[in-house]
């Protein structure tokens, strides 16, 4: 019972549940005819959302007002230039990731220096910074699309023992960012940050140092999105990284991470990558019409966050 | 006596400003610009992405953000296009019905202490699904009323110049000028001295979320007048071009330290630093990257000048 019991004080459980349930929801209408398709693909998909929810969860951690809202363009130029640059050719498969998270490297760095050159709030500088890199990515797309090199595709849509490689990979980024935050001197900063910047400064803690890497960390991280993404999907589209700017923020507060930072943790970013793909896919077995499963996913997302927040009320 | 302009001035300046140098090098690089015709096809869909930077001004005004306008927004669109032609009743009820509950999110948001952010990116799924719902493809049309006021030949004046204008005062009287409008800045500086004051923070918080609403149903229809009609994704942009709009003209996200006026002009500089690029002979490609890299420069500009002053 007290194992229960602390079980259930987690803020995460909550997210975890509601994925079980949909999954259950979702088994029972097929009849279990698909369960071991539908699990792959709720990983595979899951696992991109997990990529930037990590990223911008670490962002959201750093207190009120932080957010990255660059995630998107990032994923769509950091896809769209390591496609063109490797151009199918295997052998830059390898320099073609170090193009992508170089991406992400100039974005995060560019980022923190609009907030701190500009002194303006993180929202408006990572917005200003994603109209210039969207630009950017419209510029150089030009409505090609460049197919990924065979190895990578493969790579990208495989598995291995039935779990897709995808998954794999950000298990094995969520376990580094879950040492970073949870074990390491630097995620104590962060969450130090978060809860009172000026208590953090007044202690020591280099804040902006740790400001800069966190915005760097969430930068690379939605340009590794990106690289896999388009690789998954057969090419980079201008469009691709649209919904990962909604995606990263409702899988941080969904996972039961606080909003106004200070607080935050991994699986929680997990449990709600997951249920927002269950999510969809259980809307569309039932048949629902796109116009339909949206107005259902938002209301869904509500409620989540309506229930979790009298959670951490009552606490 | 000298006149010294204080970092406050400064602040309400610089949009005019931007505007004004935007305009002048628009104007030296096609002169043909500088008339009735040319100043109206520059600035006419500056309309309703003004009405839609007021709309998110009200809601930074309380400290929180609407991260929904886009496809509130597009909703509002189809909702005129679809059934305002044939049945004005039944969507005159549905766009109500919409301002409801927009004031009934903000009363939630409220009552449960929620993030703005997270339920009003809950509600743009909402907003975005009825839109495909109404919409499925492009289409719809505008109804001949509003078409005629979208584009009414006013004289003199160019009617994207004129509704700006009318919009700049309306807003401004609500906001600046209004007890209304005190008490919703007063909750974004201070929400606890305000409920102390006696006064309802609920009910501050619903009036500025409805008048959010209305501004944004306004700037659907006005879109609809415009392009005659509608689909489900047309002002998916607007969220984040009328959160830059409210930056740009001299707002701030937190102490309820807003402008209308300067929300109004941030929203035509944005416009305009869209078209300018035309001018120039670039690539429409980079006219996100111009309204971000106006953005930017202004902000700068701001941070000099009011260094210099303090």
């Amino acid at each position: 019972m007290k194992t229960l019991n602390t079980l259930l004080s987690r803020p995460w459980i909550w997210s975890w549940l509601a994925a079980l349930a949909t999954f259950a929801l979702t088994v029972i209408v097929t009849g279990g005819a698909s369960t071991f398709g539908l699990a792959q693909a709720t990983l595979t998909f899951a696992a991109f959302s997990v990529l930037v929810g990590l990223g911008q969860m670490l962002v959201i951690t750093l207190g009120p007002g932080n957010v990255d809202l660059s995630v998107p363009a990032t994923i769509t130029l950091s896809g769209t230039l390591a496609l063109k640059f490797m151009d199918t050719e295997p052998s830059l498969i390898l320099p073609g990731l170090l193009i992508a998270l170089g991406i992400g490297l100039l974005v995060g760095i560019g980022n923190y220096g609009l907030i701190k050159l500009l002194r303006i709030p993180p929202i408006i500088a990572t917005l200003s910074m994603s109209f210039l890199i969207q630009s950017l990515a419209i510029w150089s797309n030009r409505g090609l699309r460049i197919k990924p090199p065979d190895a990578l595709a493969t790579f990208s849509t495989g598995s291995i023992a039935g779990i897709p490689n995808m998954a794999i990979l950000a298990l094995v980024v969520s376990l580094v960012v879950w040492w970073l935050l949870d074990r390491s001197i630097c995620g104590r900063w962060i969450s130090a940050i978060g809860q009172s910047p000026f208590a953090a400064r007044m202690a020591g803690i280099p804040v902006d140092g740790t400001r800069f890497f966190t915005y760097v960390i969430c930068a690379v991280l939605a340009a590794l999105c990106g690289y896999l993404l388009a690789s998954f999907s057969g090419g980079a589209a201008l469009n691709m990284g649209a919904e990962y700017l909604l995606m990263s923020i409702a899988v941080v507060v969904i996972g039961g991470s606080a909003v106004a930072g200070g607080n935050s943790n991994v699986p929680g970013i997990w449990g709600a990558s997951l249920f927002m793909f269950l999510v969809v896919s259980m809307l569309n077995t039932y048949g629902f019409g796109a116009g339909l499963r949206l107005v259902l996913t938002g209301l869904i997302i509500i409620v989540v966050i309506i229930a979790a927040s009298r959670k951490t009320a009552d606490r | 006596m000298r006149f010294r302009l204080s970092p406050d001035h400064i602040r309400i300046l610089i949009p005019f400003v931007s505007l004004a140098v935007l305009l002048a090098a628009v104007f030296w690089l096609q002169p043909r610009a500088m008339s009735y015709m040319g100043l109206n096809l520059l600035l006419n869909l500056a309309v309703p992405i003004a009405l839609a930077t007021i709309a998110q001004m009200l809601v930074i005004a309380v400290n929180d953000l609407d991260l929904s306008i886009g496809t509130f927004v597009s909703f509002a669109a189809c909702v005129t296009a679809v059934y305002m032609p044939e049945q004005p009743l039944l969507g005159i009820v549905i766009l109500a019905a919409a301002i409801g509950a927009y004031a009934l999110m903000g009363l939630v948001i409220h009552l449960r202490d929620l993030p703005s952010i997270v339920v009003t990116l809950g509600m743009s799924f909402v907003w975005g699904g009825l839109a495909v719902l109404l919409l499925p493809s492009p289409g719809g049309q505008a109804p001949e009323w509003l078409r005629t006021v979208m584009t009414a030949a006013t004289p003199f004046v160019p009617m994207a110049v004129v509704a700006s204008a009318i919009i700049a005062l309306v807003a401004h009287l609500v906001v600046m000028r209004s007890t209304l409008g005190v008490a919703l800045r007063g909750v974004g500086g201070n929400a606890r001295s305000v409920s102390r004051a006696g006064w309802s923070v609920a009910r501050i918080k619903v009036a500025a979320y409805a008048l959010s609403g209305l501004f944004s149903v306004l700037s659907g229809m006005a879109l609809v007048g415009l392009t005659t009609s509608a689909d489900a994704n047309i002002a998916l942009r607007y969220t984040l071009l009328s959160i830059a709009g409210v930056i740009l003209g001299g707002g701030e996200f937190t102490g309820g330290r807003v402008s209308p006026v300067g929300a109004v002009v941030g929203a035509l500089t944005l416009t305009l630093a869209g078209s300018f690029l035309s001018f120039l002979r670039i690539s429409p490609d980079w006219q996100i990257g111009a309204q971000g890299a106006v953005l930017i420069v202004v902000l700068g500009l701001r941070l000099i000048f009011s260094r210099r002053e303090a």
